[in-house]
């Protein structure tokens, strides 16, 4: 189940992942409020406290995520196109309080044996953008989350396994 | 940090990548770059004026010469990023499997209201 992620020309980066369920049930863990909130969360410590995602097209997308140490913060959106279970199109942008440029992500989900394929291409954010959210805190977190990165990968072989 | 906009595509490149490889062991003139690759010089210099505008490289000038070594800011601030991203993303899908085994056992045909 390892992940690729590559930069596709100096403004775009590719991510592909497979994953042991249904291109239905990939397409709903990352649509419904009750289950986005449970995964979508980065570095360990970080919780989602406002999770509002109207999936359809021109519906509004917003995050907000919270740690007990470091100040939150969230990323606004909107679908352009939503085509069950196989398609997403949006734009969204991270709020640190200031908006960063808005992020334009093709998310694609193919069927792949018993599983799915995901293939998301989202915008290389420019330099100035990366050096805010680098300093936003959010690597301190990933530092941390590293030490305690065994712990989750013992959750990720189960779900291997059950595949 | 400015140079970051063109890393990327600068680092897309095999050959550039080539070059950055035998870079990290230590200063080498167009001449010594050359070698071990196909290429002629002036290629090699395109490719090192993509390197350098990248920030991936500095060069000095010594006598004819103009020695390239690594300039570490730009490879790491461009990596420390990406690094960043590629984190974030293994941990969240991780943590995805986990809720996709639970979601299993009978849930695939609910109808949401």
């Amino acid at each position: 189940m390892s992940m690729t992620l590559k930069t596709e020309g100096e403004h775009h980066i590719v991510v592909t992942r497979r994953f042991a369920a249904s291109p239905e049930m990939v397409w709903r863990a990352h649509m419904e409020p009750e289950l986005i909130r449970r995964w979508l969360l980065g570095p360990e410590g970080w919780t989602m406290p406002v999770c509002i995602n109207e999936a359809k097209p021109h519906g509004k997308v917003r995050y907000e995520w919270a740690h007990e140490n470091r100040p939150g913060f969230y990323i606004t959106g909107e679908f352009l196109e939503v085509e069950p279970f196989h398609r997403i199109v949006h734009v969204e942008r991270m709020h640190l309080p200031d908006p960063t440029p808005d992020n334009h992500i093709v998310t694609e989900f193919v069927p792949d044996g018993e599983g799915t394929l995901m293939t998301m291409r989202m915008t290389l954010p420019d330099a100035e953008t990366r050096k805010q959210m680098l300093s936003s805190g959010m690597e301190k977190g990933m530092e941390a989350s590293y030490v305690r990165l065994d712990g989750l990968v013992a959750a990720g072989e189960i779900a291997a396994v059950r595949a | 940090m400015e140079y970051l906009d063109t890393t990327f595509s600068a680092l897309a490149d095999p050959t550039r990548r080539a070059i950055l490889a035998r870079l990290a062991h230590g200063e080498a003139t167009v001449l010594e770059l050359a070698k071990p690759f196909t290429m002629s010089q002036p290629a090699i210099s395109r490719h090192l004026k993509v390197l350098e505008a990248a920030g991936l490289i500095e060069r000095r000038i010594e006598g004819t010469k103009r020695p390239c070594r690594l300039a570490k800011a730009g490879v790491q601030a461009a990596d420390r990023w990406v690094d960043m991203l590629r984190g974030a993303l293994e941990q969240n899908y991780r943590r995805l499997d986990a809720v996709l085994a639970e979601m299993k056992p009978g849930k695939e045909q609910e109808e949401k209201p």
